[in-house]
């Protein structure tokens, strides 16, 4: 495959990933910030801005984190480069550069997407109602993630979209937790507390699998290693992991050597991890050390498989 | 009800013979036709525009906003050719693109039609598309122009010419084949009642051309394109992908030890023939343009040396000129021994003096076009000009005179199209597509129909608001 082939594939799957980890961090924080208990809704509003790492785009354009505006940020503000609309326009232009690789029914899916998202832009999010606008994100994600594997074939096109997906969903999911994390340990609370993990475990869809599989209250440390290690959690550390070591190998051609070896090392390192473990270095060092990971192997993979030059 | 404009009585029109009688090969497509409703019409076309939008079919036009994407406009009501006078056509653009090929073979070689004193020198050699760099360059099978498109028009009555030839990177095919899928999709029962030839298979003639084109046993075949801001981007994916090759950028080939590349995620990939969508000057910075980004460094050079195919060749472009289109019918009587089976429009050459002043004292009457122009621009309608734009073009002619060539007013046929009012006539062309490997040449029945959308216009260019519509190639009723 052309190795930009490759790159547009992969990124076409990660931009649909980022909106639709964008939608879901959102909603939950949307949520919790009319929660009655919650005394500061801007504190919750604060989070997504911390995770992506866009509070300073932001603070530069506003004086306070207000919550209508965080919301415009993230959905149809064209001058943020993570929202929704352009994580859209951007999944929507590699695919177009793409047209002939992908099958007709993940492009129709891709581009009437992007059709529905600028008409819908003409009425505003006010009038499309904010909660039916992340469940629209989710459910356009839902329905390319269904075109995709209902139609195309089990090729490196197929791979190097999965990679884009696994690789952006790894380091969603480490950001998440990671914030949640921190926002939880400040304040206590326990109504507010088991609040905050019960969204964060909704925003990533992991609620049910936590019902499933601990009978014991929601707390901070039983979510993590859901998250982080939870083998049958499809947006679990360890699953995006997972998936990278089956997707990786199974690239035509000898190239990725490194690639290879790096997502081998981290996923043993999470399969065979241990929560105690993970708390005896810290959480948050934990995870700073997994995304900085994540980074690396992306680069690695641009590196070795997708770059033109 | 639906209504249906009686079609301009002066002209050719395609369904209505001169008393209004609907023509034989229209009568089941007129029936079915008196039938439908504006409202249901309405609504084909509206789903039609929803499917184009769908699968992407649109174009970028130069000079607006950067990826501005628009569709060009489709038309329901087919163009009906009967078969029999499809033959006449397929055989006359053969003619014609073998001639062209021997022709383009011979000036970059001994140049017999020259010094046969055919056609003047200075018409080759001081032609833009003439290439130094390709004489006595020899290519596999003698094969200059593999897809070549030849753009057919009928005047007043009815009789056809040929308007113009185009062997560079002839553009549409895909409108051709997108354009009956969705013929198909919103009326099948019109399909049913008729033998409409089929046009889908293009892709898999092309294929089997490229790889024709090449010595190579099993060549890998690609598509070079100048990427997605080039206006018929969605046509080079679309081929691409119904070919099931590579659809390529300049940055994705590289030139090593005499071969051109591709980079791959497996590493590099060598390349035998190259389906360019890119013109001359823009295919290898070190030979023509230096400043294009769009192609590939040092490619000439291997293709001088035979190591690549290029479809269509380098320099083909001094043959679709429109200086040398007056010397076609010649060229087929020089090379093929044959009479030519289609017509030229009858063309002035500026750049003679007694044409020149022929041209100048009927300006009002004539259409002027740049001998390099394409795409509609850089013309002059006599008729539908203004006395300013007439005499604005008096001056560039008098400056230029070699730049220019004149031709009558030939009021182009006309086809029933679906318009707010129901059913009026429109003026249309034609362009089938010639491949053409060495072996012999080959078409799918039919070709691009485009439509001057506007009534009364004669401009059908897409980049000028033309719109198209299906070509069918049907048999005869036997009566």
């Amino acid at each position: 495959m052309l190795s930009r082939t490759a790159s547009d594939l992969y990124w076409l799957s990660r931009f649909i990933e980022r909106a639709e980890n964008t939608a879901r961090m959102l909603d939950v924080a949307w949520n919790l910030s009319m929660m009655s208990f919650v005394t500061n809704p801007r504190d919750e509003m604060m989070a997504p801005l911390m995770i992506t790492g866009t509070n300073e785009l932001f603070m530069s354009r506003h004086d306070q984190v207000r919550v209508r505006d965080v919301l415009h940020f993230f959905t149809l503000d064209e001058d943020n480069p993570g929202s929704i609309f352009n994580c859209l326009r951007l999944a929507r232009e590699n695919g177009h550069a793409v047209r002939g690789k992908i099958t007709g029914e993940m492009w129709e899916s891709i581009n009437s997407t992007w059709l529905e998202l600028r008409e819908l832009r003409r009425g505003g999010l006010d009038q499309f109602g904010v909660s039916a606008f992340f469940e629209w994100v989710k459910n356009r994600s839902h329905l390319f993630r269904g075109a995709t594997y209902g139609t195309i074939m089990r090729n490196d096109a197929f791979r190097f979209l999965r990679i884009g997906t696994f690789i952006e969903r790894a380091d969603n999911t480490a950001r998440i937790l990671d914030v949640k994390y921190q926002i939880g340990a400040a304040d206590g609370g326990e109504t507010l507390d088991f609040y905050r993990w019960h969204a964060l475990l909704t925003s990533v869809g992991a609620y049910e699998s936590y019902r499933e599989l601990y009978s014991e209250a929601i707390n901070a440390d039983r979510v993590a290693e859901l998250l982080i290690l939870g083998a049958e959690v499809p947006r679990s550390l360890r699953s995006c992991m997972k998936m990278l070591c089956e997707m990786l190998p199974a690239i035509e051609g000898e190239a990725g050597q490194t690639a290879k070896r790096l997502a081998a090392v981290q996923f043993a390192r999470l399969q065979y991890g241990d929560l105690e473990h993970i708390l005896e270095i810290g959480l948050h060092d934990y995870l700073t050390d997994f995304l900085r990971r994540v980074n690396e192997l992306a680069d690695t993979i641009r590196e070795e498989y997708l770059e033109v030059v | 009800m639906l209504s249906i404009a009686p079609p301009v009585m002066s002209g050719f029109d395609e369904m209505f013979a001169r008393e209004g009688a609907v023509r034989p090969h229209y009568s089941s497509y007129h029936g079915w036709l008196l039938g439908q409703s504006n409202s249901l019409l309405l609504r084909k076309r509206q789903e039609a525009e929803l499917l184009f939008h769908r699968v992407g079919i649109t174009f970028n036009v130069y000079g607006e906003e950067s990826g501005a994407e628009r569709l060009i406009p489709f038309d329901v009501v087919p163009r009906i050719i009967p078969e029999q006078e499809w033959r006449h056509l397929e055989q006359g653009t053969a003619q014609r693109v073998r001639a062209l090929n021997r022709f383009l073979d011979d000036i970059y070689h001994g140049q017999d039609i020259i010094r046969a004193g055919r056609i003047p020198a200075d018409q080759i050699y001081g032609n833009a598309h003439y290439q130094p760099c390709m004489q006595d360059v020899d290519l596999p099978n003698q094969v200059y122009s593999h897809v070549s498109g030849v753009d057919l028009i009928r005047d007043g009555k009815g009789t056809w010419y040929v308007l113009e030839d185009n062997l560079r990177t002839p553009s549409g095919v895909s409108y051709m084949i997108e354009n009956r899928r969705v013929m198909m999709r919103l009326f099948p029962e019109l399909f049913a009642g008729q033998s409409v030839a089929p046009v889908e298979h293009y892709p898999s003639l092309l294929l089997d051309t490229l790889q024709h084109s090449s010595a190579v046993a099993y060549p890998t075949v690609v598509l070079l394109t100048p990427g997605r801001f080039n206006s018929a981007y969605f046509e080079h994916a679309f081929l691409a992908q119904q070919m099931g090759i590579e659809l390529v950028e300049g940055a994705d080939l590289f030139v090593k030890d005499a071969f051109v590349y591709m980079r791959t995620t497996a590493g590099p990939q060598r390349v035998d023939v190259i389906y360019r969508r890119i013109d001359d000057d823009f295919l290898d910075p070190l030979a023509f343009n230096p400043e294009s980004m769009l192609g590939v460094p040092g490619l000439l050079s291997v293709y001088r040396q035979g190591n690549v195919v290029l479809a269509n060749a380098i320099g083909s472009g001094v043959g679709d000129d429109k200086s040398i289109y007056p010397y076609v019918p010649e060229m087929i009587r020089f090379y093929l021994g044959e009479e030519p089976i289609l017509e030229n429009v009858p063309t002035r050459l500026c750049r003679r003096p007694e044409d020149l002043e022929y041209v100048l004292e009927h300006l009002p009457e004539l259409v002027v076009k740049e001998v390099h122009g394409a795409g509609g621009y850089g013309m002059l309608v006599g008729p539908a000009a203004s006395r300013e734009e007439i005499e604005s073009f008096r001056q560039r002619l008098r400056a230029r005179p070699d730049n220019y060539i004149a031709q009558p007013t030939l009021s182009l046929s006309t086809c029933p199209i679906f318009v707010e009012q129901g059913i009026a006539p429109r003026h249309i062309d034609l362009r089938p597509f010639v491949l053409s490997d060495g072996r012999d040449t080959r078409m799918v029945p039919g070709g691009l129909t485009r439509v001057a959308m506007n009534a009364g216009s004669l401009v059908v260019n897409s980049s000028q608001g033309g719109g198209t519509k299906d070509t069918w190639v049907v048999e005869a009723p036997s009566c």
